[in-house]
Parts: structure tokens; C-alpha cells; sequence
């Protein structure tokens, strides 16, 4: 049982850098990002490609896609996506679904089928023993780690920096943001920038700790999603929250039957939409 | 000073559309007779794309709900025909109009939970109930799990009686689907649901009950989902989770809609005729042709917002199906009631 636990929490780390981008692009701009998942596959395709080419090691080869992530997420919502935005929800969603339908079957040409994963030199095998018998893996502790601080991170990020009070000001009033100097676009851009970096952390660390495949995107993105709703909009620590919720309640549903795992993380999502629609922790940030 | 006026609600062009309308179906309804059976079973599957996208059109273009989750009912509108037919012993076409009400009867408790979310996370809250119904049957062994089953309870019709009555019923189910929606939005709850579209408060603020009529829509699009589920299972005569709940039904409705013209009903007839005609010339190209698809329709969305329909129609003011009420002075009752150029959607 500890262990279903343990492996759940950690399951749980992974989930949350899934849905960080996902939640400071809904916070900021309501924006909706529908190819979330396929993104985070793009990047772990990425980085696979890079090692193919250059003969370093997949961190540095993580470490130098975190800029090129950013430019392509500013340039993204600057160039696309800002003008997606409005009142009806329509142009944003249709458009980040062509995306994600183009992302899938450029991949799918360029890479064909076959799953692949990142190789990390026996990281990934690599666990450490616990009293009674439990053995976590060191890979997914890492991500574990990296899934607290990047959560701390934007927290601090949007609470305590200049450009956090310029993303707030802007998800509160536009209007009144921009009368007061913001350039509401550029904000907007900044932040897609930031939630790039995220997704490519995300999609490097996915593809070191299993496998990726071009069409794993629907999914990924359907587990941020939850992790979001689950933990209460406007609050980064209710997303890490709500992924942890999702992971834990999947490993329970592996557990019992390898078919269920899934399944039982989504009756888990729309049971918290039925009974606690807001969210665990919804807008802690004030 | 007068309020002498009337209400025209047609136009030249829909009176001559409506004829012509009417003589192609009854054309059509020949040809069983006459074509061969693979175009027959082309129109088949075309008409269920055509259906399920008219209906996404009603939720999503006048009802404000994009859902990327309505192939939840297509599936369950095949999976409840074929369970009707194969456990029930139903015959299938009997079960298809069934299987299409049961849809709309299951769409009821899912409205409750879909309806907490609005916008964006609307659309990705069904996508996940369409997940929770696909991965439900694919552990359901009775209709064969993950790998699905045969639709054996066709077993013992002639093929040709069972080729001629799938089709006409598909031609039924495009003309009522058409004449339904057109029928709905004239009368007073559309007008209702037009408010909605245009602006919700103020809609509310009329006395229109945004609520309810919300959910008759949901119900409705649910309704003909699950129907072109069912039929387009009873031409397939195999189903599976993975083919009947694919999210790629909701991705083609899209495209079809947002490239005829979103929020009038000759945008999905249009885009049908587009899609058809795409996919016969290009889907051998696999993967590069769904990339064309899904770039059309970011193009189409950033540039051309109203869609080919939308942008002839400011062209030329065209209108096949107007619901929209025009008031003329009764001077000009005995002249032609063409409006030009009229400024409506």
C-alpha cells in the first residue's frame, strides 16, 4: 500500500510539469491550449533529435532547448495566438486543435510510429532502497524535485516579481492594464514563453523516465487538464496538488486492474467537478 | 409615424433553394435502383460526417458550446444500436432511431457534470467523458472489449435490402436533420437561441431561460450525434471503442463547419462538400493530408473567420436557409422581397 502511494506521488511530479504551462496560460490569458500535450511530445522529440545530431549529454542537450522553447512559445502566441484571443472561445480552441493535428502527423512522418526515450546512462534503472522493501526510482525522484521547485518558482514568479504583478494585472482587466502602460500582447507572449519552457522540461523528462510516441499528445494533455481543474484555477500549488490527486488515483487504479488506471483518474476528475467544482486550492495567490 | 410593415422571412434565392432542394431528394431517393452500391455506401458515410457536424454546428455555432467531446454520443449511438441488435435482438434499423434516443436520454446526467465548466475547459471536460464512455466499453466484455465486435444481427438480411434501406434512411436522417434545425431556429426558442449567441446577459435580461434552453440544444446535438453513430455503424457493420468514441469525428465535424462557415446551416453542407471532395482526392497522402486539413482550418480561422459560406453570403447575400426576420414597409409589399447585402448570420 505504501508503495502504491510512494509510486503515486512521484507518478504525480510528472503530471505537475504536464500542467504548469497548461495553468499559467489558462491564468493569464484564459487561454485554453488544446495541442498542451503535443507540445510536450514536440519538445521530447526534439531533444531526441539533438542527440542523434550532437554527441552530448541528454542534460545539456535539455538545458539548450529551454531558450529555444522560449523564443518558439513568445513567437507562438506574439505571432499566432494573440489574435485567437477574445470573448468567444471558438478561434483559440480550433486553432491550438489544428496544431495539435499538425504536430501529430508531422511527427508521425518525420519519426514514423515507434515509441522512443531519451537515454540516460542507467538513471532510469537506478533506485534507491527503502525500510519495508520500497525502491524509488531515482530518475522520477528527480522529477519529483524538479516538479516542487519549478511549482515554487512560478509561485514566486507571479507573486513577488514585477512581471508577476504585470501577468496578474492583465488576467484581472486587460482594459485597465493596458490604460495603466502594460502592452497586453507582449505580457501575453512572456508567458507563453515561460510555459514553453515548462512544457519542454516536461516532454525531456517524460521521454527520459518512459517512452513518447506521436500520438501521445490527446492524452497528456487530458492529464493536465485534470491536474488543473482537480487543483483549483489561479493557484499553482493546487495544480501540484491536483496532480498529485491524479497520479495517486491512477497508480490506485493500476493496482487493482491494469485496464483502470486511466479510467479511474478521469471518474476521479469529473467526481471533484461534481462535488467540489472550484478545486482544492482555487486562487490561494489572493 | 406608421407601423405599417410586415414580416418577410424568405427570400428568392431560399424559395428556388427549397424546390431544388426538394427535387434532389426525391431524385436521390431513386437510387437504389439505379447506382451502384459503392456510391451508395459513399453517400452512407458522408451523411453521417454531414449529420454529426450539422449538429456540432447547432451546439457549438449557435449554442455557444464548442465541444470537443460529441463523439461520446456518435459512440454510444453505435454501441447502443449494435447492443440492441446483437443481445436485444432488435432488428438494427429499428434500433438506430432507439440507439439515437437513448443518446439523448444519457446526455441528460451528462450535462450535469459537463455544465459546471464553460469556454475552453467546456471543451476539454467532454473530450475526458467521451474518454471515461471509450475506455468503459473497451473493458466491457459482452461487446468484445478492446477490440470490439461484428454486428451480427444483420445476419440473414439480402445485401441489397440491407445496401437500399441504410441509404434511404441516411437520406432521411440528412433531410430531417436539415429541415429540423431550420424548422428549430425559425421558431420562437431559436430566436431565443440567437439572443443567446449574440449576447447571453442580454438574452437573460429579455427573459429568455438561458438555462434550459441550453440544455435542449445539448440534448438535441446528442440526439442526431448518437443517430449518425448508429447508422454509420449499420453501414460498417464492425465496431470498436477506439474507431466509435475517436476524437477524430469531432476534429472533421470542425474542420467542416469552420471552413463552410460556422453558425449558419449551410456552413456544415459546404464544408461536407469540401471534406468529400478533399478526401477523395488527397486522403492517400495519409498523414500529410490530415497536416493540409488541420492547417486549413488555422488559416481559415485566423483569416477567414466566417468561413466560405459566410464570405459569400457578404458578397452576394445569399441565404438557402434565412431565419432571420425582415421587416418592409407594406408599400413595397408587391415588389420582390430579394434583400440585399443584408447584414445577418
Amino acid at each position: 500500500m505504501a508503495d502504491t502511494l510512494i509510486q503515486g506521488l512521484l507518478l504525480g511530479g510528472l503530471y505537475c510539469l504536464f500542467a504548469l504551462g497548461q495553468s499559467l496560460m489558462f491564468g493569464v490569458m484564459r487561454l485554453t491550449n488544446t495541442a498542451q500535450g503535443d507540445f510536450i511530445v514536440l519538445a521530447a522529440f526534439a531533444a531526441i533529435a539533438g542527440l542523434s545530431v550532437a554527441a552530448v549529454g541528454p542534460w545539456l542537450i535539455a538545458l539548450l532547448l529551454l531558450p529555444v522553447a522560449f523564443v518558439f512559445g513568445y513567437a507562438l502566441q506574439r505571432h499566432v495566438l494573440n489574435g485567437t484571443l477574445g470573448r468567444d472561445p471558438l478561434p483559440s480552441l480550433v486553432v491550438t486543435f489544428g496544431l495539435s493535428i499538425v504536430i501529430q502527423n508531422l511527427l508521425l512522418q518525420l519519426f514514423s510510429a515507434d515509441p522512443r526515450s531519451i537515454e540516460t546512462a542507467g538513471l532510469n534503472t537506478r533506485s534507491l532502497a527503502l525500510p519495508g522493501g520500497i525502491a524509488i526510482g531515482v530518475l522520477p525522484l528527480v522529477i519529483f524535485g524538479v516538479a516542487i521547485a519549478a511549482t515554487a518558482g512560478l509561485q514566486w514568479l507571479f507573486g513577488s516579481t514585477r512581471l508577476g504583478r504585470a501577468f496578474r494585472a492583465v488576467s484581472d482587466d486587460r482594459e485597465i492594464a493596458e490604460l495603466m502602460g502594460l502592452d497586453a500582447n507582449k505580457v501575453y507572449a512572456l508567458a507563453t514563453g515561460i510555459a514553453f519552457v515548462l512544457i519542454a522540461m516536461a516532454g525531456v523528462l517524460q521521454a527520459m523516465r518512459t517512452t513518447v510516441s506521436p500520438s501521445d499528445g490527446p492524452l497528456l494533455l487530458l492529464f493536465a487538464f485534470e491536474a488543473v481543474i482537480i487543483g483549483g484555477m489561479g493557484s499553482f500549488w493546487g495544480t501540484f496538488a491536483g496532480a498529485m490527486v491524479l497520479g495517486l488515483a491512477q497508480q490506485i487504479g493500476f493496482r487493482l486492474d491494469p485496464g483502470w488506471g486511466i479510467w479511474v483518474g478521469h471518474l476521479v476528475f469529473l467526481a471533484v467537478l461534481v462535488l467540489r467544482p472550484q478545486g482544492l486550492l482555487p486562487r490561494t495567490r489572493g | 409615424m406608421t407601423t405599417d410593415v410586415h414580416i418577410v422571412r424568405s427570400t428568392r434565392t431560399s424559395r428556388v433553394a427549397l424546390v431544388v432542394g426538394l427535387l434532389a431528394t426525391a431524385g436521390a431517393a431513386t437510387m437504389p435502383a439505379w447506382a451502384e452500391s459503392s456510391w451508395m455506401r459513399e453517400f452512407v458515410e458522408i451523411a453521417c460526417y454531414f449529420v454529426f457536424a450539422l449538429m456540432w454546428n447547432l451546439l457549438a455555432g449557435y449554442g455557444g458550446m464548442v465541444s470537443i467531446g460529441q463523439q461520446a454520443f456518435f459512440g454510444l449511438g453505435g454501441y447502443g444500436m449494435l447492443m440492441l441488435g446483437n443481445l436485444a435482438g432488435v432488428n438494427p434499423f429499428v434500433a438506430i432511431p432507439i440507439a439515437a434516443l437513448g443518446g439523448a436520454l444519457i446526455a441528460l446526467p451528462v450535462s450535469w457534470v459537463a455544465f459546471r465548466l464553460q469556454g475552453g475547459y467546456f471543451a476539454i471536460g467532454t473530450w475526458v467523458i467521451a474518454e471515461v464512455f471509450r475506455l468503459s466499453f473497451a473493458n466491457m466484455s459482452s461487446v468484445g472489449g478492446g477490440s470490439g465486435t461484428s454486428l451480427i444481427a444483420l445476419r440473414g438480411i439480402e445485401r441489397a435490402v440491407r445496401e437500399s434501406l441504410t441509404f434511404w434512411i441516411a437520406l432521411a436522417g440528412v433531410v430531417l436533420a436539415i429541415a429540423g434545425v431550420y424548422l428549430f431556429l425559425r421558431s420562437k426558442l431559436g430566436l431565443a437561441l440567437l439572443a443567446i449567441r449574440d449576447s447571453e446577459v442580454a438574452a437573460e435580461s429579455q427573459g429568455v431561460d438561458v438555462r434550459r434552453i441550453k440544455l435542449w440544444v445539448y440534448l438535441a446535438a446528442a440526439f442526431g450525434a448518437a443517430f449518425a453513430g448508429a447508422l454509420y455503424f449499420v453501414g460498417n457493420l464492425r465496431i470498436s471503442p477506439d474507431a466509435a468514441f475517436s476524437v477524430n469525428w469531432t476534429a472533421f465535424a470542425i474542420f467542416m463547419v469552420v471552413i463552410g462557415g460556422i453558425g449558419r446551416i449551410e456552413g456544415p453542407i459546404v464544408g461536407a462538400l469540401i471534406f468529400w471532395a478533399l478526401n477523395k482526392a488527397f486522403s492517400d497522402y495519409g498523414s500529410w493530408y490530415l497536416m493540409g486539413l488541420g492547417l486549413i482550418a488555422i488559416v481559415v480561422t485566423i483569416f477567414f473567420k466566417q468561413g466560405l459560406w459566410g464570405w459569400l453570403q457578404q458578397r452576394w447575400g445569399w441565404s438557402l436557409f434565412p431565419t432571420t426576420r425582415w421587416l418592409v414597409p407594406s408599400s413595397a409589399a408587391h415588389s420582390t422581397h430579394e434583400v440585399p447585402n443584408a447584414q445577418h448570420r
